[in-house]
């Protein structure tokens, strides 16, 4: 469906989103190039998972509208988006803890090849999907670990598995929520030149609180303080921005 | 690749075999009473294994399971009491009725979650309890004789003859079994449980999870119809009592009992519940204050149920 690259960029325009008294997101606009790594960071609270949950479409903002390959996909749904290409990784690690390692990346692959209502054959021997599941355990480095419980595994592999599930919808962008969070340093390295590997095929957005993670695969920079862009840009400029260092850089590299 | 043999299997396949040789083996232990009881048990046990569908790999915790059984029952009993006794139209009816209910309340109860989604089954299914009550014509809660079971028309079932009703049922529980089992590993099982397992990550992968838990909340009215329709034929009798909320609630005990999410917990189940509260029930009147406190210990310290206890680990066992 959506297989190699294509020229697609993601938009939000003017996205607002309240939560009773507390405002998300105030006239929220960025765009994310195909090809490039955008990293959207902020201090906590300051709506960088509102703005995943609104772009991937698990919230609706109250105004504003999201372009995705040129379509507005506001009003999509969230497994809508997918199909399309956008897919997403979560900030608290979403496997199916229940299921094989095997399990978790072959029920995305019989996501993207059509609707499941089939009833009888058991999916767990249909080459055409644990083919393409093991492959791509393979290339995310938990090709031994197929047929453990993802429950037991190791909190670095549950990441791993975590982008895993996301990278079988085969999309041509993903929205990587806080992908290095509680890993290790031996393992942050490890996923930082994975996720750079992938840069030649996906656009990403990358939420990140990591941020040596985040200056050393970032083509481009978005600050978000209190939900709105308080500035956007190449990682040099946004380093050189004295309102960045003292709302957000400042505190963190004291 | 899953071929350890557990104590479970061997329970399961004894539990096969006895139910497929009690006609003959009943009499031959001067018991003849037993056939009736096993009859009972396997029609609970369709019924079980239908809840165990939506509940045990779907999370859908119905407490209003047992309206099909009574939808099921009444297709039956109504039909019959205006003389069309023909299977052949009875049970599409009772299969349509099931399945139109079914979806009408799953529209309803799917948009909600946990607690909310089992008081809002256990409503819908009262105002239909409530409805078999009101209904005078049908004998209210006095409930409907059935004077000729369904009539297939061919010699080959003719349900007026005990064995053959009894063989019915153990076909029927077969086909159900396996029909559970090829669900379960399917594509479509698959979906069905990663999305009790997290509904949102399955949405997040592509997959719209409404319309197959939906899917399945209609399979299992279908399939729990079914049992009405035996039980209907079987007792030669219905009435609201069948659909009580009580009756729903002793579903969701045998399946727990049994162990959910397994293949053969809910037949494991229904023939503990029955055996247990039958031998109970002749030992004191207070059977209650005996099963009642059985049970919750075996929820509390029994996770798998039965079925946990005796090794069963994975949903396919």
């Amino acid at each position: 469906m959506t297989d190699g690259p294509r020229d697609l960029h993601l938009e939000a325009r003017g996205l607002h989103k309240r939560f009773g008294g507390l405002q998300a997101a105030t006239d929220l606009s960025m765009r994310a190039q195909q090809g490039e790594v955008h990293a959207v960071i902020g201090p906590n609270g300051a709506g960088k998972t509102t703005l995943v949950h609104m772009l991937s479409g698990f919230l609706r903002p109250d105004s504003g509208s999201i372009v995705f390959g040129g379509d507005d996909i506001t009003g999509l749904s969230a497994p809508g988006r997918v199909q399309r290409g956008l897919a997403r990784s979560f900030q608290i690690t979403s496997v199916f803890r229940e299921f094989t390692v095997l399990e978790n990346v072959v029920l995305p692959i019989q996501a993207r090849q059509g609707h499941s209502f089939r009833f009888w054959q058991s999916a767990m021997r249909d080459p055409g999907l644990t083919g393409p599941a093991r492959a791509l355990l393979e290339e995310v480095g938990l090709g031994d670990r197929a047929a453990t419980r993802a429950g037991h595994l190791a909190h670095g592999e549950q990441r791993q598995l975590e982008i895993a599930i996301a990278l079988a919808t085969n999309p041509s962008f993903l929205l990587l929520d806080e992908p290095m969070a509680g890993m290790g340093p031996e393992e942050n390295r490890a996923l930082i030149d994975f996720l750079g590997a992938l840069k030649k095929t996906h656009g990403m957005l990358l939420i990140e609180h990591d941020l040596d993670a985040v200056f050393a695969l970032a083509d481009r920079i978005t600050v978000l303080v209190y939900g709105r862009v308080i500035a956007s840009g190449r990682p040099d400029e946004i380093r050189r921005n004295r309102e960045v260092r003292t709302a957000y850089l400042g505190e963190a590299h004291a | 690749m899953r071929s350890q043999l557990t104590p479970a299997h061997a329970v399961a396949t004894l539990l096969i075999v006895l139910c497929a040789t009690i006609p003959y083996l009943a009499p031959a232990l001067d018991e003849p009473f037993y056939v009736i009881v096993f009859a009972r048990i396997m029609i609970w046990a369709i019924a079980a294994i239908s809840l165990n569908l939506i509940m045990g790999f779907g999370g859908m915790i119905s407490f209003g399971h047992a309206v099909y059984l009574g939808i099921g029952g009444y297709a039956v009993g109504i039909l019959g009491f205006h003389d069309v006794t023909s299977a052949w139209i009875q049970l599409p009816i009772a299969i349509g009725l099931c399945a139109l209910v079914a979806l009408v309340f799953g529209v309803i109860c799917l948009r909600t979650r946990g607690i909310y989604f089992i008081m809002i089954t256990l409503a819908l299914a009262q105002m239909v309890f409530f409805l078999s009550v009101s209904a005078e014509r049908y004998g209210s809660d006095d409930g409907l004789n059935i004077l000729w079971r369904s009539e297939f028309g061919s010699g080959l079932i003719d349900l007026e003859d005990g064995v053959v009703m009894y063989y019915t049922i153990f076909a029927v529980l077969l086909g159900c079994l396996l029909l559970q089992w090829r669900m379960v590993v399917s594509r479509f099982g698959m979906v069905l449980r990663a999305s009790q397992s997290n509904d949102t990550r399955v949405q997040a992968i592509g997959i719209p999870t409404y319309r197959y838990r939906l899917a399945a909340f209609v399979i299992a009215g279908v399939m729990c119809g079914l049992a009405g329709f035996l039980q209907a034929n079987l007792e030669r009798f219905v009435s609201p009592d069948m659909m009580n909320w009580h009756r729903s609630g002793e579903l969701i005990l045998m399946t727990v009992l049994g162990g959910t999410a397994t293949l053969f917990g809910p037949l494991v189940g229904a023939v503990v519940f029955l055996l247990l509260s039958e031998t109970l029930s002749t030992i004191t009147i207070h059977w209650h204050l005996v099963f009642g406190p059985f049970l919750i210990l075996v929820v509390l310290f029994a996770r798998g149920g039965v079925m946990g206890l005796l090794g069963s680990r994975t949903t396919r066992d």
